[in-house]
């Protein structure tokens, strides 16, 4: 039953899965407006989880820290924004660029810093990354300090916000996930694979190991600090301890995410942010007040029990189809 | 920032506060450190969850002094159910991730540190607590010098429970056990040790520990629920700082953390602290990776 299933969804051509959600996703704020921040929300989700996935699945790199390049887009967007005196749209999207240079830039330097660190060291010195951030940010008063900065108001008309956002999100999940589809599929895609097999072998093969894993960091980086800027604005208020820099919220779902949908492949990201934004906006409302302590159980459930993912799972079930011999 | 620089060297009499209520409150840093040093030698787990068993012990010290408890049983009581809790920590959760890979031991101490802080502050709520146990100040030089004598007492009994733990390693008979596994777990089965009764203990231990300085804690300083992940990234950069099985480099590093802290929450301002600290950590982790590489070795 289940395998059949499976090989029902493996005959599916990925164009057609491909031009099928297009359409859907293009379609959807449509069909249902009062739904469209979810929505957005929910892309935001797939870019978190696929921008972890290249560290944490494809590199082998734990970390708990990139929620800091979505706080580093949030600001910088929010700072453009703020002080370049630019009408609206000019200000954004000269916000969004900054957003992802500055990204960009402190991931190449943190990679530069951190990423010859490995295993435990390099999770921890990433989790004391991004929580000292989100501290500084919140006694920095050029960016709001604890009270946080307001965005500029949207000047479009009544709800055309949210399906301006809505489309933006869309387009940076979208650019994101063929980005790295790309990506994976080059010699720099391999040698990320290599370097998280055995990276001293691959070191001895002649890769420069360090410039690799701060480049793959830098990209993921790049479309982090591109959400962080687009989410800012859609949630018209920036927190530096709740929204940019929230290691308790967003910096714990991106690892939950990739990993419940199966770290290291291309489709596990994207089906693990569906699978949880969804049951989370569901079920979290029932649970009253106790959503927290149910999110830190279901990290302990899902990393003892089902460490390998969806996608981890539906290969194992099926070896033989997916290429491995039994 | 640079004022409160030239005041500290301006008043070496107000420096020397800054940096004994640093040191003292190092102690209890150094207490939590060495249940984390216990914890990474012997079940190769670093243990993220280890600030919350902190929190928690606070918790426990506080609802039982609330109760009319003497504080002097209040310590060893909280210590005891923090055993408790750690042993059962162990046969919940932490004995099926041992022999995972690290990220699969650091990413479920980390979801249980989410539970237990969201229990606290669900139990407990949100505010900060505290214990006055009305020992009073001890002054020093005319008064510019003071220090709470419960932070006294706090540093000596760490330093005690330190001494202790050293003694129990070293020759209590279960404490050769402990040291054997940590050694060789294999080679200790094999000789009769019964490993994951070891571990379990060793666990349970690590609890204790945290219970003690979490009721130290309390009663010398204050707890909220949120407070637990600073005293993990305290434990852990302290360990890396002594290295694993060193009691006394993790008093001596525990000590010097202490007081480096509080200097630079002077200088810096409050606000700052908690950044300090983890930035601290980072720096220290930058640092040993470029000593390593120099070495053509690397931090793992």
């Amino acid at each position: 039953m289940i395998d059949m299933f499976l090989d029902r969804v493996r005959a599916v051509p990925e164009w057609a899965l491909l031009v099928g959600l297009g359409l859907i996703a293009l379609a959807a704020p449509f069909v249902v407006p009062s739904l469209a921040t979810q929505l957005a929300m929910l892309w935001l989700m797939v870019v978190f989880a696929q921008t972890w996935d290249v560290l944490g699945g494809q590199l082998g790199y734990n970390s708990f820290g990139n929620v800091i390049f979505f706080g580093i887009g949030c600001y910088a967007c929010a700072v453009v924004q703020r002080d370049s005196g630019l009408p609206y749209y000019d200000a954004l999207a000269l916000g969004l660029l900054f957003a992802a240079v500055l990204a960009l830039v402190s991931a190449l330097l943190f990679g530069a810093a951190l990423l010859g660190i490995r295993g435990h060291y390099f999770a921890i010195a990433t989790l004391g990354l991004g929580i000292a951030a989100g501290e500084l940010a919140a006694g920095w008063d050029y960016i709001g300090a604890g009270s946080g900065l307001a965005m500029p108001l949207f000047p479009g008309a009544l709800g055309s916000r949210e399906l301006f956002f809505y489309y933006v999100m869309f387009a940076i999940a979208g650019a994101c996930f063929f980005t790295l589809r790309w990506i994976y599929g080059t010699r720099f895609g391999l040698a990320m694979n290599a370097i998280r097999d055995d990276e001293d072998k691959a070191e001895a093969m002649g890769l420069h190991t360090t410039a690799i894993k701060t480049v793959a960091w830098a990209i993921s980086a790049l479309f982090l600090g591109l959400a962080g800027g687009v989410a800012g604005n859609m949630l018209g208020f920036i927190d530096p301890r709740d929204v940019a820099f929230s290691g308790a919220t967003f910096g714990v779902w991106m690892v939950l995410m990739a990993i419940l949908g199966g770290k290291g492949t291309l489709w596990g990201p994207v089906l693990g942010a569906v699978i949880f934004h969804i049951t989370k906006e569901f079920f979290w409302t029932y649970l009253l007040g106790w959503q927290r302590v149910a999110l830190g159980l279901l990290i302990v459930v899902i990393v003892l029990y089902f460490p390998q993912g969806i996608m981890g799972w539906a290969r194992a079930r099926q070896q033989a189809r997916a290429g491995v011999a039994t | 920032m640079t004022d409160n620089l030239i005041l500290l060297l301006q008043n070496p009499s107000f420096a020397l506060d800054v940096v004994l209520n640093g040191l003292l409150a190092g102690a209890i840093f150094a207490l939590a450190a060495y249940g984390m040093s216990l914890v990474w030698g012997v079940l190769n787990i670093v243990n993220i969850v280890q600030g919350e068993l902190v929190v928690l012990g606070g918790y426990i010290t506080f609802v039982t002094i609330g109760a009319g408890v003497p504080a002097l049983v209040a310590l060893p009581l909280s210590a005891l159910v923090m055993f408790g809790v750690g042993f059962a920590l162990y046969y919940t959760v932490i004995f099926r991730v041992i022999d995972k890979d690290l990220f699969i031991s650091i990413l479920a101490t980390f979801g249980l540190s989410i539970v237990i802080q969201q229990l606290m502050n669900t139990v407990f709520g949100s505010d900060v607590r505290s214990i006055d146990t009305g020992l009073g100040s001890f002054y020093m030089l005319d008064g510019a010098v003071t220090v709470a004598w419960i932070k006294i007492v706090a540093c000596a009994l760490a330093l005690v429970s330190g001494l202790a733990l050293w003694t129990f390693l070293r020759y209590a008979r279960l404490g050769q056990a402990i040291r054997a596994t940590a050694q060789n777990p294999r080679a200790a089965h094999i000789l009769g040790i019964d490993t994951s009764r070891v571990y379990a203990i060793t666990y349970g231990l690590n609890g204790a520990l945290c219970g003690a300085a979490g009721s130290l804690a309390v009663m010398a300083w204050t707890i909220h629920p949120y407070i637990g992940l600073p005293y993990t990234v305290r434990s852990f950069m302290i360990v890396v700082v002594a290295g694993l099985g060193n009691v006394g480099g993790v008093v001596a590093a525990g000590l010097s953390l202490g007081a480096l802290e509080n200097v630079a929450g002077f200088v810096f301002g409050a606000e700052y602290q908690i950044a300090f600290v983890f930035a601290l950590m980072v720096l220290i982790l930058v640092w040993r990776n470029w000593r390593a590489a120099r070495r053509r070795t690397y931090l793992a």
